[in-house]
């Protein structure tokens, strides 16, 4: 497990919706790939019948009564938005 | 300037017995501030008019004698540019940012202020808490105020050198691997990263959700505690906020530590470590000893795979967290031919070089076929992390450790290599892992050039009591923390 041959920077960075620059790709590659070689030591540990830690503090879910509260205004909620009208945020159009 | 020597308990009485006002004390941290933050960058924004406004409104409830509740009554606090304050900015020290104004206060600030505080500007970090030097902050790195040109740490770099530049008497900061105890250390200051849970996360710009804590930095372990028991405490808005009672940690502490158990780690005496820090570290376990604590050599075998186990799951975390920021909200907009073109151009124009590795990495560490390899055996490391030191714990009350290998390093000196970057935080990390509290204090110099040495106590789920007394009976019995640097 952990091997880590087929490491593509370019596809890592379309999941992750990046652009890279040509050498950013270069640079940012060759430095995961030294990270990820350094995180290799991982293997050496014994997890056999380990259970995971999701969290620091053993949480339990947490519920409340569905009471209504104030929330953030629209124009609050829209102050920061790159492009807004109506009330509504602006983005490109998504459907073909 | 004498005025910005003193810390919040030294101001709390001045300003009882109006022997200053919360005006004339503003005007000493702003002029203390456009005086040397030219060579510090410690500040990104800082709107005087607003702070002197907030200062003459306690300089009212001062003269009416409304102390009650208020133990910050027109202190100065400044904060790190990552924690909301309703109205004001908030980038991250990010360009994707740009412009942002919260339109809500984070739940630490409403404490602040319903304590009577001073909210006191915006400072310098490392873009999206992201680093140990502040060099990825996007509006350039802060100096550490012991040697312009040296770093001050990070990510609370811009935090840790107000405080030692005496810029402002206390600083809020957060903490995902060391990030305030880091740079308290490499400042000279005081750190305190609580327990995971203790101090709500509601209004912090989230990084690595089950690693960030929200935490203090000061000049004294008094202040600290003063700080700390004003942020802590359960929040309906923060789910992973503790239901644990929140003591007065000011008013307990008795700087008394006889039969206290103390436990030196012995991974965390290595090859690597610094001689002077070393021998500074273990002059301080010395002299706790001598104020009536006794020492036991402990083991944490997990130690060496922290730094590994952490930067899969901090970045994988980041990863998720930072997929909000895609230029539709807020923030920077690049425009694309189509939606898809959008995000990637927005999102490669507005991440520093550091946050695009850590977010490819940790898309990485969760793609697709890596999961099992990468993450949840990370999380079982994590476990046996978090087991070391409750095994520990059965044996001593606290662990002491040096908080980093090494005093300051220069600015640039690792820039080029992220994971020497990483190694930095080495002693910091497993505190987080383990969801523990931890503090970093003054515990020396190294000699040339005069650089500060910091002292980890590290302590149980939910006891900064007993680090807070650790902290208080070693500053108690020396100056380390009343010195300050010539700027």
């Amino acid at each position: 497990m952990m091997n880590k041959p087929d490491f593509d920077i370019k596809y890592i960075a379309n999941l992750a919706r990046i652009e890279l620059t040509d050498e950013e790709e270069d640079l940012i590659g060759r430095q995961l790939s030294q990270i990820l070689d350094y995180i290799e030591k991982l293997k050496q540990v014994d997890i056999t019948g380990i259970e995971p830690t999701a969290h620091a503090n053993p949480l339990v879910n947490v519920s409340r009564p569905d009471i209504v509260v104030g929330s953030l205004s629209k124009e609050e909620a829209l102050m920061n938005a790159p492009q807004a009208a109506n009330n509504l945020f602006i983005v490109p159009k998504i459907v073909e | 300037m004498d005025l910005c020597k003193l810390g919040i308990v030294e101001l709390q009485s001045l300003l009882k017995n109006k022997e200053v006002s919360s005006v004339e004390l503003a005007n000493s941290f702003l002029a203390r501030v456009s005086q040397v933050d030219s060579k510090i960058h410690a500040f990104l924004h800082l709107d005087s008019e607003n702070i002197l406004n907030q200062a003459r409104s306690a300089d009212q409830l001062i003269s009416r004698g409304e102390f009650d509740n208020k133990p910050l009554l027109g202190i100065p606090i400044a904060i790190k540019d990552v924690i909301a304050v309703k109205g004001e900015r908030l980038g991250c020290a990010s360009r994707i940012l740009d412009g942002f104004v919260s339109p809500y206060d984070a739940t630490v600030i409403e404490k602040l202020k319903a304590a009577g505080a001073i909210v006191f500007g915006r400072l310098n970090m490392d873009e999206f808490a992201m680093g140990s030097s502040t060099e990825n902050s996007a509006f350039g790195p802060t100096h550490n105020p012991w040697a312009i040109g040296y770093a001050p740490g990070g990510s609370s770099g811009g935090s840790a050198a107000a405080v030692s530049a005496l810029e402002c008497p206390a600083a809020l900061g957060s903490d995902t691997g060391g990030s305030i105890r880091q740079p308290a250390a490499l400042c000279g200051c005081v750190g305190v990263k609580p327990t995971y849970g203790r101090v709500s996360r509601f209004g912090l710009v989230a990084f690595a959700s089950s690693l960030d804590q929200i935490g203090p930095l000061t000049r004294s372990s008094q202040d600290a505690a003063v700080l700390l028991e004003v942020i802590c405490g359960w929040d309906k808005r923060d789910c992973t906020s503790v239901n644990e009672p929140v003591q007065s940690f000011s008013k307990n502490l008795t700087g008394d530590i006889k039969g206290l158990k103390i436990g030196l780690p012995r991974e965390y005496f290595i090859k690597g470590l610094d001689p002077e820090v070393n021998n500074a570290v273990l002059d301080a376990v010395k002299l706790l000893e001598k104020l009536g604590a006794s020492v036991l050599e402990i083991s944490l075998p997990h130690t060496e795979y922290a730094v590994a186990t952490y930067y899969i799951i901090a970045t994988a975390e980041a990863s998720a967290n930072l997929a909000r920021f895609d230029g539709i909200r807020y923030g920077l907009r690049v425009d694309g031919s189509d939606l898809f073109e959008l995000y990637c151009k927005t999102r490669g124009k507005g991440f520093g070089s550091e946050v695009k590795r850590r977010i490819l990495l940790g898309t990485y560490v969760l793609s697709s076929g890596y999961y099992d390899a990468y993450y949840l055996r990370a999380q079982k490391v994590r476990t046996l992390i978090r087991n070391d030191f409750i095994e520990a714990f059965k044996k001593v009350d606290v662990i002491v450790t040096p908080t980093t290998p090494t005093p300051a390093f220069k600015l640039g000196e690792k820039s080029g290599d992220p994971l020497q970057m990483y190694l930095s935080d080495v002693f910091t990390i497993s505190c987080n892992l383990a969801g523990i509290c931890g503090v970093s204090i003054p515990c020396g110099f190294t000699a040339q050039p005069k650089l500060p040495i910091g002292l980890q106590i590290l302590g149980k789920h939910f006891d900064e009591l007993t680090i807070l007394n650790t902290a208080f009976a070693f500053q108690q019995a020396t100056d380390w923390h009343k010195q300050f640097p010539e700027i």
